[in-house]
């Protein structure tokens, strides 16, 4: 499999002088099965430099795996040129969301209202397909499996794992690491510790020995306590799930909006000093548009 | 016919308390410095409403891969922010109580009360409330007719009476109830704010809504003209035939707006009340209504 990053960014695109190497772009990554078959995991705005580069394969079929509809997430979809073009096929995969009692739909044609953008999902050219999955449910897309597990962000968020030849990748999408809601001393404490540990375990089964794991790093640890139910997770909490389920390469992603590149990579080391090296540690890298990675 | 008036006022009496966790929890989830865990404490005192939001994660639709059996398992499973907006949504319901059967009379009531709430809060936001205190504003909507639905349920026949008089002879309805049953919808509401514990204002828009000239809050001016609003718009049905024209002028005055003003600034109404609809049906409040479009 080969990887592909085209946005990093979290919350929101960020161009300009202080994010030219790490790069702007809202999440949006390119995933090539052994069979050359295409997933896209995410459609932030990095989805429209990708939808330049497809032109030569037209027609074609996209796979695109959305983590959850939050505006970075799916922000750059309207501009997936493959849509405006006859012959080519969008499968659009995601979660249900209970609140709003809407399908993955919704991600699209709530975009495509006319007071928001010229062109009606109707008016679309390619074939649209919309899959709304259920947790742990598994797609095949050609030589490669992806399944999900809901991860932990205030709305409901999968995160995927796509298995191609022995090889695999996962992306959790936004997630934030779990923390007990009561207060030890509460009587609730316990409990709620439990099932926290289960879900935990499920999360670390999911991830277990996986070659690349793709994990939202927004917040430092210093930064985290004031963030805290915001839906993202920490350098730190990353590198602990990735040595605890035996990850091969950890690339940490969804950069924080304000942090330009030199703060991100003081950061990052800043975190690599803190976790000082272990035997069998995975390789942790930084996501950074246009970076390729084969597996 | 029926009940006698004395029988009329032991049926408000026997009538359920009110259910405690209403206000809490719409006032938890309209303040940000609330935290999770009062928010859970809160939802798990009332069982009924526990039950129906485990429901709704549990439905097939949302596709969790294994049953949730308790608030705190959702918590961790689906997240807290989904639990509140869940909470959010389902807690008004519980006003209407368990045994509703399905009737155009009940589905129009039902409909305009929700209307009316929607409508009352999105006015108190125009003049200045906060997220907080405009909750008030929302229950006191939803109530202000509640006496119709307590009278029909005392005395489904001769209620209808009053209805068809009402309508036939273009009177009030509060007036053809007094002369089918001694007791108007007002009166009835006076009571069960009484019997509720209601806040004042909030039993005042019970027991006098249907004088624009008279003593004025924000809260009545709120409720007031959202009940125009929502008849104007023929959303729901109050099972009062007549119209008022438009707003008493020092009440467009008070509330920066006239009707067409404050019709043009109702927003995201239509898909609020599309999704409170949608949980209706799924509690099977109301009949499928063809006339109810999603947005």
């Amino acid at each position: 499999m080969k990887i592909k990053f085209w946005g990093v960014r979290g919350s929101i695109a960020t161009p300009g002088p202080s994010t030219v190497r790490h790069g702007g772009n809202t999440t949006c990554i390119e995933v090539r099965t052994d069979s050359n078959a295409l997933i896209i995991l995410d459609a932030g705005t990095g989805i429209f430099p990708l939808a330049l580069t497809l032109f030569p394969e037209l027609p074609l079929t996209a796979h695109l795996f959305i983590t959850h509809t939050h505006w970075d997430h799916i922000q750059g979809l309207p501009f997936f040129i493959p849509n405006f073009i006859p012959g080519n096929t969008l499968k659009i995969f995601g979660a249900f969301d209970p609140v709003g009692r809407r399908d993955i739909r919704e991600a699209l044609t709530t975009q495509l209202q006319y007071a928001f953008f010229p062109v009606r999902e109707a008016e679309l050219k390619a074939s649209l397909e919309y899959v709304t999955l259920r947790e742990g449910e598994s797609v095949q897309v050609a030589d490669a499996t992806v399944t999900n597990l809901l991860m932990n962000h205030p709305v409901l968020n999968f995160g995927y794992r796509i298995e191609c030849n022995g090889k695999s990748v996962i992306f959790t999408g936004d997630h934030e690491h779990l923390g007990n809601i009561y207060a030890p001393d509460d009587p609730e404490f316990d409990e709620y510790e439990r099932l926290i540990q289960q879900k935990n375990q499920a999360i670390v089964d999911f991830v277990r020995g996986v070659d690349v794991l793709i994990a939202d790093t927004s917040y430092t640890v210093q930064e985290y306590p004031t963030k805290i139910g915001w839906g993202h997770g920490t350098f730190d909490a990353n590198i602990a799930l990735a040595r605890q389920a035996g990850v091969k390469t950890l690339f940490f992603t969804h950069h924080e909006p304000t942090r330009s590149d030199g703060v991100l990579e003081k950061v990052f080391l800043e975190a690599l000093e803190r976790n000082s090296a272990q035997p069998g540690d995975p390789q942790f890298l930084l996501a950074s548009e246009g970076l390729v990675f084969e597996v | 016919m029926g009940l006698s008036k004395q029988e009329l006022l032991r049926f408000v009496d026997g009538l359920p308390a009110f259910p405690s966790c209403v206000f809490p929890i719409l006032k938890l989830t309209s303040d940000i410095n609330s935290t999770p865990k009062e928010l859970v404490r809160v939802i798990e005192r009332d069982p009924n409403l526990t039950r129906k939001l485990l429901q709704q994660i549990n439905a097939p639709l949302c596709g969790v891969a294994h049953p949730i059996r308790s608030l705190r398992q959702a918590a961790v499973i689906v997240g807290i922010n989904t639990v509140k907006n869940l909470a959010l949504t389902l807690a008004p319901l519980e006003l209407f109580g368990q045994d509703l059967e399905s009737t155009p009379f009940f589905d129009g009531q039902i409909t305009h009360a929700l209307v009316v709430g929607l409508i009352s809060q999105n006015l108190a936001r125009r003049i200045g409330q906060n997220a907080v205190t405009s909750v008030n504003f929302f229950v006191a909507g939803l109530l202000h007719d509640f006496g119709k639905i307590v009278l029909h349920r005392a005395n489904p026949e001769a209620h209808s009476q009053a209805l068809e008089m009402a309508n036939r002879e273009r009177i009030p309805l509060q007036v053809a109830e007094r002369s089918c049953l001694q007791l108007d919808h007002l009166e009835v509401g006076a009571l069960l704010a009484k019997k509720w514990c209601l806040p004042p204002e909030c039993a005042a828009s019970m027991a006098s809504h249907h004088d624009p000239e008279g003593p004025h809050t924000p809260l009545l001016d709120c409720v007031q003209a959202a009940n125009l609003i929502a008849k104007t718009l023929r959303l729901g049905d109050s099972g009062n035939p007549l119209l008022e024209p438009s707003l008493p002028e020092a009440m467009a005055r008070r509330l920066k707006g006239t009707l067409p003003e404050l019709l043009h600034g109702l927003g995201e109404l239509p898909a609020e009340l599309y999704r409170l609809r949608l949980f209706l049906l799924d509690q099977h409040f109301v009949s499928p209504d063809p006339a109810c479009e999603p947005p």
